[in-house]
């Protein structure tokens, strides 16, 4: 089952299309990163989904069925602008947040014990915000995103503004939610934290989706076939199937030279022919990086 | 509509629990008569304890007789003008009277020279002095005795009646009508600003605490401004409720205490003096009481509301465009002309004439109805006016807040963006 499935999203402005034609398929109980650089439509469809504005084509389906006002209760939201209101009280608020979320006043309370125990803010009870401190505020924040134990957390710019202790708490707290059921989908454009919670990602650049899969099959498809080799002693390679694409003098005393595999040749037939040739003491295949693929997606569009 | 209401509630409370909202729906009752009492006190205390001015005076005519003057010390000066003037300019005095020989048929020519500009009132008692002065020298010239002239003076009130078409009569004091229709006018006046503000500073809040997108993602736009203006309203029911109850709980206070206060004699004495008065007060008393209440609480109610929450979603809109309240100064304009013409309205024409044309018309024109109705109503409106009237308020509130929430479910979520009218128009036809 899918938990959210966008088709032919289609978003124009007077000047510009903000979205053009974006699907994108998200699996029940994933995380999700929905990725690009600023200004690609990542919050326009954020707010889509968040019936903050409507799609001018396309439809949005949560758990099959069309998006509908009664699944505000079942979306949890995180915008990338946050606030909160300054004069009103943390559970006030709270209490507020959730009882516009759907639940009732009674449900609030106990599911906001919960959260204060967990997050050890009992005295915070009757302080208004702006009597917080930012990372304070920001704890606060997330537990209104979360309280009503929606199915599907979108989290816009989770980790911006966010101070690194606060970071790694909601970090925690997005792969326990994820265990207890939910599906999280959060846009960044930080790919250390899509390398580290993401298994499946999407990319929007200029208004269109270019990229989206399991984030496995993403990188393994942006594979380039190079290995790095640590080796002690130069050597030279005549070889059809391989090429050496650089080399350079490592810190503790070692070369690492990169080759090419250009025959569809693995990394054992490699190893193989170096043997003979020099003293190996490490070997990996390049896998590329998040921000490698970015990067060079990004870059490739814009040169078009 | 469950979440318009918890808006309601959530504004209600947030405004109801301040401090603030308890020291100004306690003290504004009671502060502003002890203002008013304090200022009279102190004009008065003024005006016994201040000095008495010096004229000079130089009369030709031998008509000054300086125990006419109350308010000013005359001083006689011997001689001829020019030397009074000389004097007068090296002395630390008022003025300079100067009464030339005139005719009692004629009496012109008459000057005050002062050092600085006298006031109005000063004049006209220097002239009403003068003026009983000749009368009383006219009249013995004219051989007339002064008791005749008093049996010639007589005070007459016109009682106004109001024919029904069925027979009946119903008598009024249109002072008291004009003082109905003032103090509805004036009320709803300063509600819809003071209310409409504080609409306009909870939006520009939500917009700057960047709140509103968490809450927008749970609640329709619209269903969080007309929570934001009907939880203002109730605030501000609630707040007339309180005065109302407390003004008349303070006076009825007080006017007990003078009352029980004052000795016999003295009030035996003021009842026998103020017959005249008496028979205005029973007047007024009669009007206030065959007067109809409830239809004329029962349209300022409606008029108050009606008229807030036409303003109200204009304030929104203003508050969801822009970033901060200096920034809304542009967008004022257009909001507080219909109310301030119907403000002056209201005291140049509309209480003198109440059934004028003019008078009509902006009754009827949503914008300016609910101050203008409320200074007609205590005259008695036709009821398709009021109907009229009333239908068109009802339609105007939907307009704007129609008008308004097609610019406040863009403008909440734009930010630094320079705003113009040519901006709002184009959000205003934006799909979202």
């Amino acid at each position: 089952m899918e938990a959210l499935i966008t088709n032919h999203v289609i978003k124009r402005y007077a000047q510009h299309v903000a979205l053009q034609d974006v699907s994108i398929t998200v699996p029940e109980k994933s995380i999700y990163g929905l990725l690009g650089p600023n200004g690609a439509g990542k919050t326009t469809l954020i707010r889509i989904i968040n019936q903050i504005i409507n799609a001018d084509e396309g439809d949005i389906r949560i758990n099959g069925e069309l998006l509908a006002p009664r699944h505000i209760g079942s979306i949890g939201y995180l915008p990338e602008e946050r606030g909160l209101y300054k004069k009103l009280k943390v559970g006030e608020q709270l209490i507020y947040l959730a009882q516009l979320r759907g639940l009732s006043r009674h449900d609030a309370l106990n599911k906001i014990k919960h959260w204060i125990e967990k997050f050890e803010i009992r005295d915070w009870w009757n302080k208004k915000i702006e009597d917080l401190s930012k990372g304070m505020a920001q704890k606060i924040q997330f537990i209104s995103t979360v309280l009503h134990e929606p199915k599907l957390i979108i989290l816009d710019e989770p980790f911006s503004g966010f101070d690194p202790v606060n970071a790694n708490l909601i970090r925690d707290e997005i792969l326990e939610l994820r265990q207890k059921g939910s599906t999280i989908i959060f846009s960044t454009h930080r790919m250390e934290t899509v390398e580290e919670l993401c298994d499946h990602i999407a990319m929007i650049n200029k208004s269109k989706k270019i990229l989206e899969g399991p984030k496995k099959e993403v990188k393994s498809r942006f594979k380039s076939n190079t290995f790095a080799v640590e080796h002690r002693g130069d050597f030279s390679l005549s070889s059809a199937d391989f090429q050496i694409v650089s080399n350079r003098h490592t810190d503790d005393g070692y070369i690492e030279t990169v080759i090419k595999s250009l025959n569809g040749k693995n990394g054992n037939e490699l190893i193989q022919q170096l043997v003979p040739l020099t003293e190996i003491h490490g070997f990996r295949e390049r896998i590329p990086s998040m921000n490698d693929i970015f990067i060079q997606l990004v870059n490739g569009a814009s040169d078009e | 509509m469950n979440k318009i209401w918890l808006v309601v509630q959530r504004e209600f409370l947030n405004r109801v629990q301040k401090k603030s909202f308890l020291i100004a729906t306690i003290l504004i009752p009671l502060i502003f008569p002890a203002i008013m009492a304090a200022l009279i006190y102190l004009a008065k205390e003024q005006q016994k304890n201040a000095s008495q001015e010096v004229i000079h005076f130089v009369d030709e005519s031998g008509l000054i007789n300086e125990s006419d003057f109350k308010k000013f010390a005359l001083r006689k000066f011997d001689g001829p003008i020019e030397d009074a003037k000389r004097a007068f300019s090296e002395s630390g005095d008022f003025g300079l009277l100067y009464v030339p020989n005139i005719k009692l048929s004629d009496p012109t020519g008459i000057s005050l020279y002062t050092k600085v500009n006298p006031s109005p009132s000063d004049v006209s008692d220097l002239e009403s002095a003068i003026e009983s002065r000749i009368r009383e020298e006219k009249m013995s010239h004219f051989n007339i005795d002064q008791k005749i002239l008093d049996s010639l003076k007589t005070n007459i009130s016109i009682q106004s009646i109001n024919l029904s078409a069925s027979g009946q009569e119903k008598s009024t004091d249109t002072k008291v009508l004009f003082g109905i229709g003032m103090a509805g006018g004036i009320l709803i006046y300063i509600f819809i600003f003071v209310y409409g503000a504080q609409i306009m500073q909870g939006v520009i809040e939500e917009k700057t605490s960047k709140v509103v997108e968490v809450i927008i993602s749970a609640v329709r736009p619209f269903q969080l401004m007309l929570g934001k203006i009907l939880g203002l309203a109730s605030v501000g029911l609630l707040q007339f409720l309180i005065w109302i109850i407390l003004i008349s709980t303070v006076s009825s206070l007080v006017m007990g205490y003078f009352g029980l206060d004052m000795p016999q004699k003295e009030m035996m004495e003021q009842v026998a003096n103020a017959n005249e008065y008496n028979g205005n007060f029973i007047n007024i008393i009669t009007t206030l009481s065959e007067l109809p209440v409830f239809y004329i609480v029962a349209s300022f109610l409606f008029y108050f509301l009606g008229g807030y929450l036409l303003y109200g979603a204009l304030f929104a809109a203003v508050g969801s465009a822009v970033d901060s309240p200096a920034e809304a100064q542009q967008f004022m304009f257009p909001i507080t002309i219909p109310m301030l013409i119907s403000y002056f309205a209201l005291f140049t024409f509309i209480l003198d004439n109440p059934h004028g044309p003019i008078s009509i018309w902006l009754s009827i024109i949503p914008f300016t109805s609910p101050i203008a109705m409320m200074g007609r109503i205590g005259f008695g409106v036709p009821t398709w006016q009021l109907i009229v009237s009333m239908v068109s308020l009802i339609g105007g509130f939907m307009f704007t807040t129609w008008v308004a929430s097609r610019i406040y479910r863009i403008g909440i979520l734009m930010h630094g963006t320079k705003v113009n009218y040519k901006v709002l128009a184009k959000w205003f036809v934006m799909k979202v």
